[in-house]
């Protein structure tokens, strides 16, 4: 049984990539500036994971950013402001807008989340669901393979 | 099925190459145009008065009205790795005997200061308040 699993996604893992490159374009260039100034407090999360007006709120509010001051200087807050925009989640699951432009909020997020209880998110280990690397240790290389997870205690 | 329908699963290239980006920032990105000790000598030059070592240490320790202190994230003493308070990710260690690349770049001094102390003081520190700071974490030593 597990073997046709991994059979089936490796089979998947060929065709799907392909159907979803029209629909969520991938940067041709990171943007070191966004890796630096937005990964010091938190997993530079990818572009496509919120939608484009979402982007716009949240760069325009990074003096309360969340609970805490992210002012850029408007250089950088242009920059990265751009680049956000033109990498935004287009396709249908990330078309929509989540409560408080918060990734955490979104139904697809939630749904893949719905077996963790809430108290496992608010562990000293997680601290929060925005903490993807806490249980999905490839996340900053794009893995989040169910089968790579494993919740801390 | 979560492998092939998580919305974050196609960047993978992107977020490596960020990955890749932010390995590098410290030391690519960020001129060493600055350290510890011009940084003491700055605010102590604009606050006209020599940064204490105690004031520091009682700044940085203590809540000032607010939920967080600077050690909440940076930890007591910041001589080892601390962890954001909400996010939990981790913080290198703050004093720059335990951190040389630490205090070294003047518009990244000058960004966190703001930002952070409006998140523990909600305002802006004075010269004489990061003269402190600067006079505590440069009195730390291994």
């Amino acid at each position: 049984m597990k073997r046709r699993c991994n059979a089936l996604l490796a089979v998947l893992a060929l065709i799907v990539p392909m159907a979803w490159a029209d629909g969520v374009p991938v940067p041709r260039q990171a943007l070191p500036s966004y890796a630096q100034e937005c990964g010091s407090c938190h997993m530079a999360f990818a572009p496509a994971m919120l939608p484009a007006p979402s982007w716009q709120r949240i760069m325009n509010g990074l003096g309360r950013h969340y609970g805490t001051d992210a002012s850029l200087d408007p250089g950088s807050a242009q920059k990265i402001g751009a680049w956000l925009q033109a990498n935004a989640g287009t396709y249908k699951r990330v078309r929509e807008e989540p409560p408080q432009d918060r990734m955490t909020q979104s139904n697809w997020f939630l749904r893949k989340h719905r077996e963790v209880a809430p108290d496992v998110f608010r562990r000293a280990s997680i601290k929060s669901a925005a903490n993807c690397t806490a249980c999905h240790g490839g996340a900053d290389q794009g893995n989040f393979s169910e089968h790579a997870v494993r919740i801390p205690k | 099925m979560t492998l092939i329908t998580h919305p974050s699963r196609h960047p993978a290239t992107l977020i490596a190459a960020l990955l890749g980006a932010a390995a590098l920032g410290p030391f690519s990105a960020h001129a060493a145009d600055t350290s510890a000790a011009a940084q003491l000598e700055r605010w102590q030059v604009q606050a006209a008065a020599p940064g204490s070592v105690e004031r520091g240490k009682a700044l940085f320790t203590s809540k000032h009205g607010g939920d967080l202190s600077c050690a909440s994230c940076h930890g007591t003493p910041p001589t080892s790795q601390g962890r954001h308070a909400s996010t939990g990710k981790v913080i290198e260690a703050l004093a720059p005997a335990f951190n040389p690349l630490r205090f070294t770049d003047t518009a990244k001094v000058d960004k966190w200061f703001a930002r952070n102390c409006k998140d523990v003081l909600a305002r802006e520190c004075t010269a004489l308040e990061k003269a402190d700071v600067l006079a505590y974490l440069a009195n730390l030593k291994p």
